[in-house]
């Protein structure tokens, strides 16, 4: 039973059967998924949702499939827990992480999008997929897409780190590494996907694929016990993540799903040498001016945001805002997780953490207020930054004598 | 003054088929109206209803998006480049065959 609808314009309305259209014919604005919430409301009970397994499928009446889900069944449904050693060293009350860097099967929030993309493209007959992708994407296209039986194709810039290239690799994709921005591959990878019949993750397929990322916001309401919280901070690279998060909250809050009204602020987070939607809510502009990336930040490297101007409206609309960091506040920050939480994220999650610490010490979000950090990639697959920045080993000879001598001072 | 406008393959039903066509206007504002008139229904898929250009669809002079320039009010002058091109997914698409949206097999 599928309780998705169709398509429709999120700019003119306009309706449209759920097919391989990503993009409105009459004005061009792109399209979202509509869903029938009243017979949803009539399923979707905290009671049916407690005997269902622990995976983002566990939503799926919410979720842009006609069948049973085929992809990602252990995907989702991460840990989220109160993060207090953190909390004291920013000195606030009640703080929670939600930590998708270890989310199965390629350590991020990817897999999420991923699952109901591909889930979705073998519904629509395709028997090859692809992706633009900064690297998270890229390994989760290739991972789930090897497991499926679907042949893959992953575009990502050249200059990658090491990890997120081998995690790649490792799936048997065809990887193509291209010589320009995520921009340039981005656009390139459109001019593919009218060319050949594949089922762009990102591109073709988007409005199917970026439904998954509502998930990580169902997640942090049911784990907060359907409680919303007073203040979210999320990464931002094309704005999807932030948009789907504010779309899960007012879901569940029209589902009768959430205790209170839907009161949440979310806040962009972005590096500094990339900046555009930051910069776009800080001047409450209305629309999105690209840039050029500068960053060590590579997943969050997006100067055109495909999103951009949605994930702004969502972030205005909350009352929340907007903050940047540089890339020693991101690497600062990447340990002060790690040695508060013990939880090793990548580069993303440090900026997330950074301007986290940033709104609060700034008194835009207040100290007394419930906040959860969102930690999206795993901190294994960006090392190339923090090499040279977390000291090294002890060296030692295999005696007692060279421990006592060597670790003098430490014991 | 002619100036030649390029218009994407979506909206060359409107255009007889044509790929680019000659229009008059010392501003984007003028051109578009002029345009209009030489092909009725053309604004009404790239202005809403209050006469603002739509959100995806972008406008270029010379390559520059008049959202960078003054907008709508971006003068135009004799033998400028104006390029019509829908905006998706993170990027403007400057191909011939990229807009119109495929199905599956």
């Amino acid at each position: 039973m599928s309780y998705m609808i169709g398509l429709k314009c999120r700019e003119c309305g306009r309706r449209y059967p759920k097919e391989v259209i990503f993009v409105c014919e009459y004005c061009f604005g792109s399209v979202e998924v509509d869903y029938d919430y009243e017979a949803i409301r009539r399923v979707l009970t905290p009671a049916a949702l407690a005997a269902r397994p622990k995976s983002l499928w566990r939503y799926r009446e919410l979720l842009p499939i006609e069948g049973e889900p085929t992809v990602g069944l252990w995907s989702g449904f991460t840990p989220f827990f109160r993060a207090e050693r953190l909390a004291e060293r920013l000195g606030v009350r009640e703080l929670y992480v939600k930590d998708d860097s270890v989310s199965h099967p390629s350590l991020s929030f990817k897999d999420r999008v991923v699952a109901v993309a591909l889930s979705r493209a073998k519904e629509l007959g395709f028997d090859t997929v692809a992706c633009a992708s900064t690297g998270n994407l890229a390994n989760a296209v290739a991972a789930h897409a090897a497991r499926t039986g679907l042949r893959r194709y992953i575009f990502i810039p050249a200059d990658l780190e090491m990890g997120k290239v081998v995690a790649s690799l490792i799936y048997r994709p065809t990887l193509v590494a291209v010589e320009g921005t995520y921009d340039e591959v981005n656009r390139l990878c459109a001019e593919i996907g009218a060319k050949y019949p594949w089922a762009f993750v990102n591109i073709n397929i988007r409005p199917y694929y970026a439904e998954g990322s509502k998930t990580y916001g169902y997640e942090i309401v049911e784990q907060l016990g359907w409680r919303a919280p007073d203040h979210i901070v999320i990464p931002a690279a094309g704005g999807s993540l932030i948009t789907k998060i504010g779309k899960a909250i007012k879901e569940l809050a029209l589902l009768g799903l959430l205790r209170g009204a839907p009161r949440t602020k979310l806040y962009a987070a972005q590096a500094g040498g990339c900046a555009p939607i930051v910069n776009t809510i800080k001047a409450r502009a209305d629309i999105v001016k690209p840039v050029k990336p500068n960053t060590i930040v590579k997943s969050l490297a997006i100067g055109n945001p495909a999103d951009g101007y949605y994930a702004a409206k969502a972030v205005l609309e909350s009352g929340g805002g907007a903050e940047a960091a540089t890339d020693d506040e991101v690497i600062d920050a990447m340990k002060l997780l790690a040695e508060t939480e013990g939880v090793f994220t990548e580069t993303a999650g440090g900026v997330t953490l950074a301007v986290a610490k940033k709104l609060i010490d700034q008194g835009v979000i207040p100290r007394e207020e419930s906040i959860v950090v969102c930690i999206t990639g795993n901190g294994l697959k960006t090392q190339e930054p923090i090499l040279g920045r977390v000291g090294q080993a002890v060296r030692i000879k295999p005696t007692l004598a060279s421990f006592e001598s060597q670790l003098a001072g430490k014991l | 003054m002619p100036v030649t406008v390029r218009i994407p393959t979506p909206l060359q039903r409107l255009t007889n088929g044509q790929g680019e066509v000659q229009c008059e206007g010392r501003t984007v504002t003028e051109l578009l109206a002029d345009l209009d008139r030489r092909f009725p229904g053309v604004k009404e898929r790239i202005c809403d209803e209050s006469g603002k250009l739509r959100r995806f669809v972008n406008v270029f002079v010379n390559e520059e998006d008049i959202r960078f320039a003054q907008g709508d009010q971006t003068a135009i002058k004799d033998g400028d480049d104006v390029s019509i091109i829908p905006a998706i997914a993170g990027g403007s698409i400057r191909t011939r065959q990229v807009m119109s949206p495929w199905r599956a097999p």
